[in-house]
């Protein structure tokens, strides 16, 4: 490992040097022989969803952040801001995800500056993948960039590595099957507002019922013309329940008829004192 | 392959085997596994891809779009990464839209299959990408280019590409005849991307057909439920 004190400068031609990445590697491998267990990112778990409707798009995602298998946030906000009416939901790394979306958000903030025009959300998604394809997929966030600009709704779905997908519906993160599923079955094209965000709650809740890495609460974002609504814990199906009924009686359920009562006097034989060990 | 791709499967077998979480297929890139094919006809080519896009087991997209424009008459057919193939065919279409414009006139497909044969070859250790560069242009009308994983870039009357392109070499070696017409070839790709799909897990959805030639391109998609039949099945 040290013999080559400059390992960046054997790479051929430009581009970046994933020296570190090789070097991480090495040490992981070399630690579990000693039983010891490198830091793990943090992964969000997930379930993202997003959907295209009459007026706009619809996005959800549920709110569990886990660390192996704890969870680490049982309230965290998975739908980000990009622009006024782009929202990105965010998979994969939590850190990435998180870090990604602002860089974004600056990015597409200048553009507009630059340009003097609301952005477009292919002009995001395009600055995302070109990011993205640039790390080769060490950034491991899986995005979904929805929202309205000049030419109309539109969806996207980003992966780590760099590649995109245009589609009128897509899911992503470990609950995404469960997620699809629903949208395979009851997706309509030009569906109505109440109908689009009755499926993409649905299509969340059978992620948090059905994933483990997903949780907790649905937040939804609704992307129209006219603005965005941001329904942060739009319904949390995990919540406990009401219970009906109580087994314990409440006081006076028996009617007490008589009450004697008997002095009981006791006398002291003999008393001992112990310190208790409290190291 | 360097260091960045030698890496990759180690990734991948350390994300899905230490985190119950994460379903399998995180760990793995985006593939288009695929069944393209492009076909030369006098005064044009007729080109056709399935569209399924997978990440392991998972199908991220069936109704993927693998027939990519890269000029008013030129189109490129993707295989092996989506995110490299995406990356390779918007750098070439940047670089191909640029001499055009320089040149002040359509540009040719020998210079598109070129541009990409350039960027495959020159970063081959990091790629995995298998492109039919496809079209139609004034000097030597309709024209197909294989470019393969590796770089090398070759004319062809009659090419197939992807990993579903194994079954059909059999077929294409005894059905295709040369001087076809436009609806021979189209018949002949609609029939031999629909073996290949019925064979190849990573080949399926749609057939998506289009054929370019001099008074411009046109697009068909042929679905699920309307593919050409076959006894077997």
């Amino acid at each position: 490992m040290l013999h080559s004190v400059k390992p960046c400068e054997q790479q051929t031609g430009g581009g970046f040097c994933f020296e570190n990445s090789r070097r991480n590697a090495v040490l992981e491998s070399s630690l579990s022989e000693f039983g010891y267990k490198a830091p793990s990112a943090r992964k969000t778990g997930t379930t993202i969803a997003g959907v295209v409707y009459k007026d706009g798009v619809v996005l959800g995602a549920d709110t569990r952040a886990t660390d192996d298998m704890v969870v680490a946030d049982k309230n965290c906000m998975k739908i980000h801001y990009i622009a006024p009416k782009i929202y990105c939901c965010g998979a994969g790394v939590a850190a990435d995800a998180e870090i990604t979306t602002q860089i974004m958000a600056s990015n597409v903030e200048l553009h507009m500056l630059n340009t003097g025009r609301p952005p477009l959300v292919a002009m995001v998604t395009r600055q995302l993948k070109q990011m993205l394809f640039r790390y080769q997929g060490h950034v491991g966030s899986s995005l979904i960039v929805g929202g309205v600009d000049v030419t109309g709704a539109h969806l996207y779905s980003v992966y780590p590595h760099g590649s995109y997908d245009k589609l009128p519906f897509v899911t992503m993160g470990s609950g995404a099957s469960a997620a699809i599923s629903v949208f395979e079955d009851r997706f309509k094209p030009n569906m109505e507002l109440n109908e689009a965000k009755q499926l993409v709650q649905n299509a969340i809740a059978a992620g948090i019922f059905c994933d483990l890495g997903s949780g907790s609460n649905v937040d939804l974002c609704v992307i129209t013309e006219a603005g965005v609504e941001y329904l942060r814990g739009y319904d949390k199906p995990t919540m406990k329940g009401q219970r009906a009924g109580q087994y314990r009686y409440k006081p006076g359920t028996t009617a007490v008829l008589t009450k004697t009562v008997t002095p009981f006097s006791l006398d002291v034989v003999d008393e001992s004192v112990q310190i208790m060990d409290t190291e | 392959m360097a260091a960045a791709a030698s890496m990759m499967p180690y990734f991948a077998q350390q994300i899905s085997s230490k985190n119950d979480l994460v379903p399998d297929w995180m760990g793995q890139e985006v593939s288009t596994g695929t069944t393209i094919m492009a076909v030369e006809y006098d005064g044009g080519v007729v080109i056709g891809a399935d569209s399924r896009t997978t990440t392991g087991a998972y199908i991220a997209n069936r109704v993927t779009d693998k027939l990519t424009p890269i000029h008013d008459r030129i189109f490129c057919c993707r295989s092996g990464s989506a995110a490299d193939t995406q990356a390779i065919a918007d750098v070439v279409t940047y670089q191909l839209g640029f001499h055009s414009i320089e040149l002040d006139e359509p540009p040719l497909v020998e210079t598109a299959a070129n541009l990409f044969k350039a960027s495959c070859y020159r970063y081959r250790e990091e790629l995995s990408a298998g492109i039919l560069v496809a079209g139609w242009d004034r000097r030597k009308g309709g024209q197909v280019y294989c470019v393969p994983i590796g770089g090398m870039m070759v004319r062809q009357p009659v090419s197939i590409g992807g990993s579903g392109s194994s079954y059909i070499y059999g077929f294409m070696d005894s059905n295709y005849k040369p001087d076809l017409t436009k609806d021979q070839c189209l018949d002949l790709t609609a029939a031999a991307l629909s073996l290949a799909m019925e064979r190849d897990g990573s080949s399926g959805g749609v057939i998506r057909l289009a054929s370019i030639s001099e008074s411009g391109v046109e697009r068909k998609v042929i679905l699920g439920n309307q593919l050409p039949k076959y006894s077997t099945h």
